[in-house]
């Protein structure tokens, strides 16, 4: 590994980072950091053998350490260490001896009045993520600690905790494994966090660590935003919760940005607190001051032991690492031609449906046109075999069929018709090639039709060239393929 | 007996632990913890450069279990002996300390 960036101050980090745009709103740039909370994929909670599983009854993943019971003590799970450290090697992190310690509050989602996390220790640190666009965001720790309980809250104005009557809780979630990753406040620009919140979620899903889906909650993001005239010092931050999407993220902070520069502008301060982000009137709304909130009594977990992966686990860890999504676009984009920031690419990789498209290129089919159906159709890779879509890729770049119908096939494939087979559904749907003399035959009637279009075309008006095509398409009821009719007229052109 | 704790930082670790005390309470428990304060001051005293710090006494790193599911409690058995139910959930009174 390395040597360890040295930070003397956020801008001096990865000077390159200069290069990017940065969101400014009346001389004001934000400062931004974020902290995501993922549940690890185990079968079992953090510190007990208690399923770790979503959606089942409510509390009947519960056990006496779940449940905070008197005498009941936690045990470590290894598998929970293990993806932590996939998780921190895939983000650069320095893999290393950590402690636990308990965060002491009370709150009724924990039963135990503490919740054992890592503090001053954590088994990752250091590290940094690269956005698609080159970007990079420092990665100050990605520590384990242990979820809460859920809380529903009865009674009220509609299930607001706010003049709530009662909250009922369940502790299924209670105990299940989390990695909490701290990213360094480096982010400039609402992309950048929705960039980073999609990058981070594909490595978690690339290594295994957890399914990290933002709508289920087992990927939480918090933001930490401030704003500054470029080149200050930092000012008084906020912290906005409940950004519960990608797109959430880049407007949750966009609007928390503006609002601080309306309180500095107005000489108004701003006030540390958490924020909730509403989705419905798309503003930040007080949770509540962070002052006191913060004496959290931190003391090392006497029940647990130091962990200390060691070198050969670490290195094992490493070395059984899958390829990491930035890696994986490469290899799509050389594959396919496309840039490996373009949004076909992107996007693909994000849906983990890169080596679908790669396998329809090993049986001899065109990985560009691939990667464009299966970009526009996700439903391509999970119904319809690869060797189905080399076909119909194949037929595609011999302009056995247009590119028209071609997206008319792909749609009858993933319904299902006739067995997913592109030359059965082309035959059926009487998709056959023309044949050129019968193309070409159309053409020249399209230019006897419409002299002054075609006089305008041989004198280099590119726009004449619509009409003709048009003529070509109309006659051949949307048979013909576009390029060859373009290819013909300015074949009789010269 | 040194002034290591004061009244007012006893007052306020007892209002982070939820706890009431009265104002002899108060007293007492200054007294007692500026004891154990001193007691750690002598600790502080010693030259510790270049000791590891120990994290636990039994000196046993990496103890861990395999990823196994094993027994959970009897939900009903366990709601039981709550104070409160309902819908299969713990009920609890309404959560405060929340401004708006």
């Amino acid at each position: 590994m390395s040597a360890q960036p040295l930070y003397v101050n956020d801008d001096d980090f990865f000077p390159a980072n200069d290069e990017h745009e940065r969101w400014e709103h009346r001389g004001y740039e934000m400062v931004v950091g974020l902290e995501v909370h993922v549940e690890l994929a185990t079968q079992t909670k953090l510190f007990s053998a208690s399923p770790n599983r979503f959606g089942d009854e409510p509390n009947t993943n519960i056990d006496p350490v779940t449940l905070g019971l008197p005498g009941a003590l936690p045990v470590l799970n290894r598998h929970a260490v293990e993806l932590a450290m996939r998780l921190g090697l895939a983000l650069n992190c320095r893999v290393q001896k950590s402690t636990f310690a308990r965060k002491n509050y009370f709150y009724p989602d924990m039963p135990k009045a503490y919740q054992i996390s890592q503090y001053d220790e954590p088994i990752n640190a250091d590290g940094w993520l690269d956005l698609p666009d080159g970007f990079r965001v420092g990665i100050e720790r990605g520590h384990l600690e242990e979820d809460t309980g859920k809380s529903t809250h009865v009674g009220g104005a509609g299930g607001r905790i706010h003049g709530s009557d009662y909250s009922l809780i369940d502790f299924n979630r209670a105990g299940v494994p989390l990695v909490e990753i701290v990213s360094r406040p480096d982010i400039r620009h609402p992309e950048q966090a929705k960039a980073y919140v999609s990058e981070l979620r594909s490595i978690l899903v690339a290594v295994g660590a957890s399914d990290a889906k933002m709508e289920e909650g087992s990927m939480r993001v918090d933001a930490n935003v401030s704003v500054r005239k470029p080149g200050a010092d930092f000012n008084t931050r906020c912290e906005i919760k409940n950004v519960n999407s990608v797109r959430s993220v880049g407007r949750a902070i966009e609007y928390e940005a503006k609002r601080q520069i309306a309180l500095h502008e107005a000489g108004e301060p701003v006030i540390q607190q958490t924020r909730h982000w509403d989705e419905n009137d798309g503003k930040t709304h007080t949770l509540r001051s962070k002052e006191d909130a913060d004496d959290y009594r931190y003391f090392l977990e006497p029940d647990l032991v130091v962990v200390d992966p060691g070198p050969e686990w670490i290195e094992r860890v490493r070395a059984a690492l899958p390829p990491l999504p930035a890696a994986r676009r490469e290899v799509l984009a050389s594959m396919s031609g496309q840039p490996a920031n373009s949004e076909a690419v992107l996007l693909v990789v994000e849906r983990d449906q890169d080596a679908y498209v790669l396998e329809v290129g090993k049986q001899s089919g065109d990985v560009g046109l691939a990667l464009k159906h299966v970009k526009e159709a996700p439903d391509l890779a999970t119904v319809v075999p690869a060797g189905r879509l080399a076909t119909l890729t194949t037929m595609e770049s011999n302009s056995a069929v247009t590119a028209t119908q071609a997206k008319t096939i792909v749609e009858s494939m993933i319904a299902g018709e006739h067995e997913r087979d592109p030359e059965a559904i082309a035959a059926a749907l009487g998709f056959e090639a023309m044949e050129s003399s019968e193309l070409e035959s159309m053409v020249d009637a399209a230019i006897a039709e419409q002299p002054d279009a075609w006089a305008k075309f041989c004198a280099g008006e590119g726009k004449a060239m619509g009409a003709l095509v048009g003529a070509v398409m109309k006659a051949s009821k949307g048979q013909a393929d576009g390029k060859a009719v373009t290819a013909l007229l300015n074949a009789k052109k010269s | 007996m040194s002034d290591r704790i004061t009244p007012s930082d006893v007052s306020k670790v007892a209002s982070l632990a939820r706890l009431t005390l009265t104002d002899d309470e108060l007293a007492t428990a200054t007294t007692e913890l500026s004891a154990m304060l001193d007691h750690f001051a002598e600790i502080d005293a010693l030259d510790l450069d270049g000791v590891e710090p120990m994290n636990n006494p039994t000196h046993l790193v990496n103890v861990m279990r395999d990823d196994v599911v094993g027994e959970t409690l009897d939900r009903d058995e366990v709601l039981a002996a709550a104070p409160l139910a309902e819908d299969d959930r713990f009920r609890v009174p309404p959560i405060l300390g929340l401004d708006d």
